[in-house]
């Protein structure tokens, strides 16, 4: 007992600062720390997730279920689109706005085909995505759907001044929406036109919502955020095509792992004729385009 | 120590990925596809053809199946070249193996073999399921009419509306 105040004393000095140290610690990375969807931890995450399902039923009227799937470990998606096969036929791109829940009015399309001429070549001064015949493909055309190319040194997540975009271990870009600021950066630096903004809340029919939602994908947005292709997050983190894959008549898009030497992918990559667009602006895109004949 | 935190976990950190991975070696399994587009009431071929006598010369059809136009080769081809003629409900290949429909797309692979090849790793036409595990394939027939083969045109979806000032409920935005 006669040594017991002076061990408390050096003991509880030492307690303190370490219980000091601990939970300032943990209030930076918790409550007061980052609040990105980027870095959150899990269970704060889905606490997150669950205020957002709340926040829906309450303005939408909607039984949304916001998915937290993180990445598939060894997996790298990539994407390849047979310019020999596309007819035009613009059924992606509608499935892509049911899907991922786009604003119908004003219009939100993540995907624009462009009809190209077979003169021509590639050739994006001489494109134009309103072509509007009776009966696709046209003589002496053919078509170049370009959303996002996932690209693997992206401009867009660069230039963002609030970090609410990055691309995820599994290759997707991604927007977290209640980070972005609506400052449209990543649009400019985009040289594929593939990031779009809701200029307005998007005008979305409840009865339209697609409600199979991922936190970084196709949850509904609100005014002022941009959005952008996400491979179908929501469906392909849990093995499913993304719908623009399994809506296309012509099987002209082509869906896989890239880690993965049995897959589609690596078999086009490995045996047809592959080019990526806008190559010499080192985007390294993990869209490819190829033609199967 | 570094050794051992290796031999821990690099077993550990390839699992995941030899399962993500389907095995190359599926793709020679057989395909499973949905059964083949019939015209309704048409099969099996044998309820009419069973009593009929086989007619083994070339001809232009016109009692019946002159709906048929054939633009496939049609110069050296005619419908007993791969329609069997003992086994109705069966076609045949070059060297005479019966050929269910089911599994046209071997009948098909004999000229096609490029495409077949394509197909069969998933490159050539639709396929739906799961990019990692259960995939549904489709018969050559459900896309290409095995007597028109060329893949007909489609009407397509409505043009994008060109962008507009905000607020504004005709345009689309970008």
């Amino acid at each position: 007992m006669n040594q017991g105040p002076e061990q408390a004393d050096g003991l509880s000095r030492r307690q303190v600062m370490a219980g000091a140290a601990g939970a300032a610690a943990a209030m930076i990375l918790t409550s007061c720390g980052p609040k990105s969807l980027h870095e959150v931890p899990k269970d704060r995450l889905l606490s997150l997730v669950a205020e957002m399902e709340k926040t829906y039923k309450e303005k939408l009227g909607a039984d949304i279920k916001v998915g937290t799937e993180p990445a598939l470990p060894g997996v790298e998606f990539a994407y390849a689109l047979d310019i020999s096969r596309c007819v035009g036929c613009r059924r992606c791109v509608y499935a892509c706005v049911e899907e991922n829940n786009q604003s119908r009015d004003p219009q939100i399309h993540w995907i624009k085909v462009l009809s190209m001429e077979k003169e021509k070549g590639v050739d994006f001064a001489h494109a134009g995505a309103y072509y509007d015949p009776k009966e696709v493909p046209e003589d002496g055309h053919f078509y170049v759907p370009v959303a996002c190319q996932q690209c693997r040194n992206a401009p867009c997540t660069k230039v963002c001044p609030t970090g609410a975009t990055w691309t995820e271990r599994d290759g997707i870009v991604v927007i977290d929406y209640d980070w972005c600021i609506g400052c449209r950066y990543c649009m400019a630096a985009c040289p594929y036109g593939a990031r779009h903004f809701n200029w307005t809340t998007p005008g979305l029919p409840t009865a339209e919502i697609n409600k199979n939602t991922h936190y970084i994908g196709n949850r509904p947005r609100p005014s002022g955020v941009v959005e952008k292709c996400t491979f179908c997050i929501q469906r392909t983190r849990n093995g499913r095509y993304p719908a623009c894959v399994e809506v296309c008549p012509a099987g002209a898009r082509k869906f896989g792992n890239l880690l993965d030497p049995g897959s589609e992918i690596r078999y086009i990559i490995e045996h047809k004729r592959v080019l990526v667009l806008k190559e010499d602006l080192n985007t390294l895109p993990k869209f490819f385009y190829f033609y199967a004949t | 120590m570094r050794i051992a935190f290796l031999v821990l976990f690099l077993p550990v950190a390839l699992l995941p990925l030899s399962a993500a991975s389907p095995s190359a070696k599926k793709a020679e399994e057989r395909p499973e596809v949905p059964p083949p587009p019939f015209t309704d009431g048409i099969f099996p071929c044998s309820g009419c053809h069973a009593t009929m006598e086989v007619n083994p010369k070339r001809r232009a059809l016109t009692e019946f199946h002159d709906d048929i136009v054939l633009r496939h080769d049609e110069e050296h081809r005619w419908c007993l070249d791969c329609h069997d003629a003992k086994d109705r409900d069966s076609l045949h290949s070059a060297s005479g193996e019966l050929i269910p429909f089911s599994e046209s797309y071997r009948l098909c692979g004999q000229c096609h073999g490029e495409k077949f090849r394509d197909w069969k790793a998933g490159v050539h036409g639709r396929r739906s399921g799961d990019w990692n595990g259960h995939k549904t394939y489709l018969l050559c027939a459900h896309c290409h009419n095995p007597h028109q083969p060329r893949f007909r045109p489609l009407a397509p979806k409505p043009p994008p509306r060109p962008p507009q000032r905000p607020g504004s409920t005709k345009g689309g935005s970008r």
